[in-house]
């Protein structure tokens, strides 16, 4: 690769991961297939099941843009307790307002 | 070239020529690398407060569209779908843009690090372009709450659906704003990139700026489920 040759001669400098474009090419397709399919579930009448599929659909494309276009596969395990405590803590606003919420037996739910 | 000797070689320096700083290096850090890394990690530290930003309104969100799911499908399906979905694949033609003006930085090439994150504008302004239009059609249906409100198709629902739509405003329009502050990062970051800023030694702000990008292309991935895709009522 012309791309390591580049940074030769500088030990300090940023450890460089070049991803090859077919990656990046292939994420967009991906993220391009997910959209359509997202579309095409939410015309199928699944009942209960339209909620979790797209939610699904919507995870799984969040996941590839983080992993491959924000290079978190190849961060740091620092950034990675950083990227996971987001969720983390998303987790725990969204599970303790609905243990409220969805347990008012007195409510509309 | 006085001092070039009979031979044709020049003399070695005493002192190597070699750049004791990076001109881009603080002195607070030790070298790029930990520079690079820091910054990596102060971006997600700020998306982490984004993530819960944008988290708390989707919450709010799912309490009233569980609460009102006769309103949700109606108000969802009073959206342009098609537009939507376009939209959705402009911003992710633009995500991919962002990813490749990181790559060219990587690799030191000045011409395509302007030339993606170029089009990683026009792809983001498409976008806001494309969203204008769908604004302009609500305010025209009467699908603004408040005063100008007038839609009436469905009295019962109507005020639940006006809940709807101000989380379709308010959700929106933050994320427009995200994306308008993005195209202002955008502009800098292209006159940064033409002045030969970034090179294989010092791409990190284009990564830390593509960080942001990419975030506000998830929020949007999420928000067109969300607002345009719900099954049910087709009123």
């Amino acid at each position: 690769m012309d791309s390591t040759s580049t940074t030769q001669g500088h030990e300090h400098t940023p450890h460089v991961h070049i991803t090859p474009l077919w990656i990046y090419f292939a994420v967009f397709g991906a993220l391009a297939a997910g959209t359509i399919l997202t579309y095409l579930a939410s015309t199928v009448d699944m009942g209960w099941g339209n909620t979790p599929v797209a939610l699904v659909i919507a995870a799984t494309k969040a996941s590839l843009v983080i992993l491959y276009f924000m290079h978190a596969i190849h961060s740091t395990r620092l950034t990675w307790v950083v990227i996971l405590g987001s969720f983390l803590w998303l987790g725990v606003l969204f599970v303790l307002t609905f243990a409220d919420y969805l347990t008012r037996a007195w409510a509309i739910y | 070239m006085s001092d070039v000797t009979m031979s044709g070689q020049t003399p070695v320096p005493a002192v190597e020529e070699h750049h004791p700083h990076h001109p881009f290096l603080q002195h607070h850090f030790e070298d790029l690398g930990q520079q690079h890394e820091a910054s990596t990690l102060g971006m997600w530290t700020f998306l982490t407060t984004e993530i819960l930003f944008f988290g708390g309104i989707m919450l709010a969100y799912w309490v009233y569209r569980l609460a009102y799911p006769d309103a949700w499908s109606v108000g969802a399906s009073l959206q342009n779908t098609r537009l939507g979905g376009i939209n959705t694949i402009v911003l992710i033609m633009s995500s991919l843009t962002m990813a490749l003006a990181v790559r060219e930085a990587q690799l030191g090439r000045r011409i395509g690090i302007v030339t993606m994150l170029f089009l990683t504008l026009i792809f983001g302004g498409i976008f806001l372009g494309i969203k204008s239009y769908e604004y302009h059609a609500h305010w025209q249906e009467g699908l603004f709450p408040g005063t100008a409100w007038h839609w009436n198709e469905n009295p019962d629902l109507a005020p639940k659906i006006q809940l709807f739509m101000t989380f379709y405003w308010g959700m929106t329009a933050l994320h427009a704003l995200h994306m308008v502050i993005g195209a202002g990062l955008l502009l800098w970051f292209m006159w940064r990139a033409w002045k030969d800023q970034f090179g294989p030694e010092y791409y990190g702000p284009v990564e830390v700026m593509g960080l942001y990008w990419h975030f506000v292309d998830i929020v949007w991935i999420f928000l067109y489920p969300f607002l345009y895709l719900i099954h049910g009522h087709k009123h």
